[in-house]
C-alpha cells in the first residue's frame, strides 16, 4: 500500500525537483559492500542460478521411470517435437499447447493494458489531489491481500451453472437454459487473469504518466491537437516504459502459468506450465526440464520481442 | 477553482467504478455467502443466516483440513519476511555503495522475477534432487550410517521452499529499497559521521529509524508474497503443503461454502494484518517528524 503512495509522492516530487543525488557516490569502499551483497547474490546463486543450470544440465540426460541417468541425449528435445515436422500441416501436440497457451498471453495482454491504462489514465489525469490518488490506489490493492486461489474460487458463485449470472439472464428472460462455459472455460481463464493482473499494469502506467511533463500536453493542446491526437501523439508515446514494464511482467506470468488455467479452466485446458506439471508429477524430469528450456526460451523471445517493438516505433 | 470537467471524466470514472467492481464482486459475493446456514451451498440464493460455516471451519474436520498447512504457511512467512527486510536492507546499503558485479546482481533479480515460475521451481526441485543423489552416494561410500537409514530427501519447506520463496520477494524487496535509498538524502549520515558517529552507529541510530517506516513495507510484502506463494511452491515443499497448495488441490472437490468462510476469514485477517501494521508504520513516521 505504502508502495503506490510512495510511487506518486516520488512522481509528484520528481516534478517538482530533480532526484536526489546518487551519482555522487564512488565505487568500492573496502569489502564492506562485497558482504552486505553476498547473502542476496547467494541466494540467487544458489536459489536460481544453479536450479537453472540444473534444468539444462538434466533436459539433455536419459531417463527411466525410476531414476534420471547422466548420459547425454538430445532425445527429450526429440520427444517434445515429436511428429511435428512429419504431420505438417497438422500441428502437434506440443505445438497446440504452445499455440494455445500463447492465445491467452496475447488476449489476456491486450484485456490488461487497454484497462490498465485506462485506470492509469483516470488517476493520473482526472484525480487532481494526491489524497484521493492514495485512497483509490489502496482501494485498488485491497483485494491482492487475498489469497489468489479465493480470488479464482470467488468467481464461482457468479459464473457457475446456477450462478448469478445466469440466474439473472434466465429471469429477464434473456436465455432460456443455463449458459454452459462460463466457468471452467477459455473465456473464464481470460477473466480471472485479467482480475488478478490487471494492477501489474496500472501501477507501471500510471507511474510513467506522472512522470510527463504537463506542459507538454498544454503545448499540444495550444498548438490545436484535439483530445484523442494529444492522446496517441504525446501521452502513449511518453507512457511507452510503463506499458512496456507492465506488459513484460504480464505476459511472462501468463505464458508461464498453469494454476489459474488449470483451475479456471477446469484442469481440462493444456498450458505449457500445466504440461511440465503433470510430467514432474510422473517423475519425468529430463522432458519436463527439456519443456522448461523450450519455454523459458519463448519467454525470452517474447520479452526480446517486446523491447524490440518499442525500440522500432521509436524509428518510425 | 470551479472548473467543468470535460465529458471523458464522467466517462472513465464509470470505467473505474465498473473496475471497482470487477475487483471486489467476486469478493463480496464469497463473503456474504459464507454467512449461509447450514443448508448453504456454493451459489445464491442465500439459505439462512448464521455463522455455521465458521464454526466448522473452526472446528475442524470438514471438508478443508487446513491446520497444519496453514501453521506451515505462517512459519514459512514469517522467516521468509525477516530473511527479504534483512538481505534486502544489505543488499541496498551496497548499491548505494557501488560495487562491481552490481549491474549484474540487479540483472538477476529482474530475471527472477521474469523467468516463469514454474521453471524456477522445477530447477530448484532438479538441484535438490542431484543434491539428494550426491548426500545418498556420500553416505554409501562414507559409510555414514544415518543417512543410509534415515535420509530421504533435502526438499522441504524450510530448505527448497524458503530458497523459492526468497527468489520471488527478493526482487521486490531490492526495488523497494531502491525507491527508499533513491530519495534519502544522505547529508544527516555526514552530519552523524562529522560528529564522530562510526558507521554502525550512523546506521543504528540515523540510517535505520528514517528508512524504518519503509521496511515495515517491505515486510508486509514479503510476508503476503509468500504467504500467498503458489506457483513456485508447486514443485519445492517435498511431502509437506503450504496453505494455498491446501487449496488449491481442494478447488475441485469442495462443494460447501466452508471454503468460502475459509476465504472471508483468511482475507479478513490479512486486511487487519495491513491496517495495523500501516497504523504502526505511520505512527512511527509521525514520532520521528515531531521528535
Amino acid at each position: 500500500m505504502s508502495d503506490a503512495a510512495d510511487t506518486i509522492a516520488e512522481t509528484r516530487g520528481n516534478r517538482v525537483s530533480a532526484r536526489p543525488r546518487r551519482a555522487s557516490r564512488r565505487e568500492g569502499h573496502g569489502a564492506a559492500p562485497y558482504l552486505q551483497a553476498a547473502p542476496m547474490a547467494l541466494v540467487f546463486l544458489v536459489f536460481f542460478l544453479l536450479p537453472l543450470a540444473a534444468t539444462i544440465v538434466v533436459s539433455f540426460w536419459q531417463y527411466t521411470q525410476y531414476s534420471i541417468e547422466p548420459a547425454f541425449t538430445a532425445q527429450n528435445y526429440g520427444d517434445v517435437f515429436r511428429g511435428c515436422l512429419a504431420d505438417l500441416p497438422d500441428l502437434c501436440t506440443t505445438f497446440v499447447t504452445y499455440l494455445s497457451t500463447l492465445k491467452f498471453g496475447v488476449i489476456v495482454w491486450a484485456c490488461t493494458l487497454t484497462l490498465g491504462f485506462t485506470i492509469a489514465y483516470f488517476l493520473a489525469f482526472h484525480v487532481r489531489t494526491l489524497k484521493v490518488q492514495v485512497i483509490f490506489f489502496l482501494l485498488c490493492t485491497i483485494p491482492f491481500w487475498t489469497s489468489i486461489v479465493i480470488r479464482m474460487i470467488s468467481w464461482i458463485p457468479l459464473l457457475g451453472r446456477n450462478g448469478l449470472i445466469n440466474q439473472t439472464l434466465i429471469s429477464m428472460g434473456v436465455i432460456d437454459t443455463p449458459l454452459e462455459g462460463l466457468l471452467y472455460s477459455d473465456f473464464a481463464v481470460v477473466l480471472a487473469l485479467t482480475h488478478l493482473y490487471t494492477l501489474f499494469m496500472v501501477v507501471p502506467i500510471f507511474n510513467s504518466l506522472m512522470r510527463i511533463d504537463r506542459s507538454l500536453i498544454e503545448a499540444a493542446r495550444d498548438a490545436g491537437a484535439s483530445d484523442l491526437q494529444t492522446l496517441v501523439s504525446v501521452i502513449i508515446p511518453l507512457a511507452r516504459p510503463g506499458m512496456l514494464i507492465g506488459s513484460i511482467f504480464v505476459t511472462t506470468v501468463v505464458l508461464g502459468d498453469f494454476l489459474t488455467i488449470g483451475i479456471m479452466g477446469g484442469q481440462q485446458i493444456a498450458s505449457v506450465g500445466k504440461v511440465i506439471q503433470t510430467q514432474m508429477q510422473f517423475l519425468q524430469f529430463p522432458l519436463a526440464a527439456a519443456n522448461a528450456v523450450i519455454l523459458l526460451l519463448a519467454v525470452l523471445a517474447g520479452v526480446w520481442a517486446l523491447l524490440k517493438l518499442v525500440d522500432i516505433r521509436k524509428e518510425l | 477553482m470551479k472548473e467543468t470537467r470535460p465529458r471523458s471524466f464522467y466517462v472513465l470514472s464509470c470505467v473505474f467504478a465498473l473496475f471497482l467492481l470487477f475487483l471486489y464482486g467476486p469478493m463480496i459475493s464469497i463473503l456474504v455467502l459464507s454467512f449461509q446456514g447450514p443448508e448453504g451451498g456454493l451459489v445464491f440464493p442465500m439459505n439462512g443466516v448464521s455463522l455455521h460455516w465458521f464454526e466448522k471451519l473452526r472446528e475442524g474436520g470438514g471438508q478443508v483440513e487446513i491446520g497444519p498447512a496453514l501453521r506451515r504457511s505462517f512459519r514459512l512467512a514469517l522467516v521468509v519476511m525477516v530473511l527479504t527486510v534483512t538481505f534486502s536492507v544489505l543488499a541496498g546499503l551496497a548499491f548505494r555503495r557501488g560495487f562491481r558485479g552490481a549491474t549484474l546482481l540487479l540483472y538477476v533479480a529482474i530475471a527472477s522475477l521474469i523467468v516463469p515460475s514454474i521453471v524456477v521451481s522445477l530447477g530448484i526441485a532438479l538441484e535438490f534432487r542431484l543434491i539428494d543423489e550426491g548426500i545418498k552416494a556420500l553416505g554409501a561410500a562414507w559409510g555414514i550410517e544415518w543417512i543410509q537409514r534415515d535420509f530421504v530427501s533435502a526438499l522441504g519447506p524450510f530448505t527448497s521452499g524458503l530458497g523459492a520463496h526468497l527468489t520471488w520477494t527478493l526482487p521486490f524487496g531490492l526495488l523497494i529499497m531502491f525507491a527508499v535509498f533513491n530519495r534519502f538524502d544522505p547529508a544527516y549520515e555526514e552530519a552523524a559521521r562529522d560528529l564522530g558517529a562510526t558507521p554502525w552507529q550512523t546506521f543504528r541510530h540515523v540510517t535505520l529509524p528514517m528508512i524504518a517506516p519503509f521496511l515495515i513495507g517491505v515486510a508486509v510484502f514479503g510476508f503476503t508474497l509468500s504467504w500467498d506463494e503458489l506457483a513456485r511452491s508447486s514443485q519445492v515443499m517435498g511431502a509437506d503443503n503450504t496453505l494455498p497448495m491446501q487449496l488449491a488441490a481442494k478447488t475441485t472437490t469442495v462443494t460447501d461454502p466452508e471454503i468460502y468462510a475459509l476465504g472471508t476469514a483468511t482475507t479478513g485477517s490479512s486486511i487487519l494484518l495491513v491496517l495495523v501494521t500501516f497504523t504502526v508504520a505511520t505512527l512511527l513516521q509521525r514520532r520521528r517528524q515531531r521528535g
